[in-house]
């Protein structure tokens, strides 16, 4: 069994208008030190699998076809196993 | 000439659309719900607005996998003509029927309101009934209308007169202050490369009578009607 944390963002040639606008709220908050701002998805799913690298292979495949849209998003993976 | 309205879960210009086309237009026209395999060997297949599949993931990504889009991918690749309109366009680019992608309004907002858009196509059989720089006064209705893709699939959009309509002012004049949402190069409706495909965040189907404000809408009904008859 394995567990899933999957987040996809926006891709940096993509404007992020609702990054930016938080990014504004916190600076009128006075957090003046945040530089810059994206806001994303974060899915979390477990999967039964046999080994580490088929459930690479299925996430990258369910990344493509359904949870990012490749146009405008990217994502990161990070796989644990759970015992 | 025969029509299908296709219903998602979550579909709410379908009845609009269905009105238009039979009681304007008086075009044969049935409703295709979601879980159908087949489209009934219609000439128009309309993608209706709303928020189907309550816009869960992203807009249009869900209804992708409804049964009846196979059919309509099966429509689309014999020629036929497909129309999606806000919602609609969305399933056609989540699909893949139409390059890009939608992005958030560039406002945050959801925008409702009468716009102007200007015809930069008139050969598409969406558009023959329209002149070159005809401006359309036709109402918007979206969250997420600010259509993205890359340089060189704008570049071939642009090349190709693929850009049926983009945001203008009631003049035409083109301008960030007249588009409504922040879409690249002000795009409010694209084609396919074959050109049987329109996607377009406007609503024809709420302008195709003047008593809703304006009629401008109903050109791009008559446009389909006389291509399919020819």
């Amino acid at each position: 069994m394995f567990k899933a944390k999957i987040d996809v963002t926006l891709k940096k040639s993509v404007l992020d208008p609702q990054g930016q606008t938080v990014l504004q709220a916190l600076h009128s908050l006075g957090y003046g030190t945040v530089d810059a701002l994206r806001v994303g998805k974060h899915f979390e799913m477990t999967l039964q699998s046999e080994d580490r690298k088929r459930a690479e292979s299925e996430i990258k495949l369910m990344c493509e076809r359904l949870l990012v849209n490749p146009v405008i998003e990217q994502y990161t993976v990070e796989l644990e196993e759970l015992r | 000439m025969k029509a299908a309205v296709i219903v998602f879960p979550g579909s709410n210009c379908d009845t609009d659309c269905w009105h238009v086309l039979r009681d304007v237009l008086n075009i044969q026209v049935d409703f295709v719900w979601h879980k159908e395999t087949n489209v009934g060997g219609v000439d128009l297949v309309v993608l209706p607005g709303g928020f189907s599949y309550g816009d869960y993931l992203r807009t249009g990504a869900i209804a992708r996998f409804s049964p009846v889009m196979q059919a309509v991918q099966e429509h689309a690749r014999q020629g036929r003509a497909v129309i999606g309109i806000c919602n609609g366009f969305q399933v056609l680019l989540e699909t893949g029927l139409l390059p890009g992608a939608m992005l958030r309004n560039r406002s945050l907002r959801f925008v409702c309101k009468h716009i102007y858009v200007k015809t930069e196509n008139v050969t598409s059989l969406f558009t023959n009934r329209l002149k070159h720089g005809e401006i359309l006064k036709i109402p918007i209705a979206h969250g997420e209308g600010n259509y993205f893709c890359d340089e060189q699939t704008l570049e071939t959009l642009e090349q190709n007169n693929r850009i049926a309509f983009r945001y203008c002012s009631e003049q035409g004049t083109l301008g960030d202050e007249f588009n409504p949402n922040g879409s690249l190069a002000h795009i409010a409706g694209i084609l396919n490369e074959r050109g049987n495909i329109l996607g377009m965040m406007p609503h024809p189907e709420r302008s195709s009578e003047s008593m809703l404000g304006s009629g401008d809408g109903r050109k791009i009904w008559e446009s389909i009607l006389s291509a399919a008859n020819v």
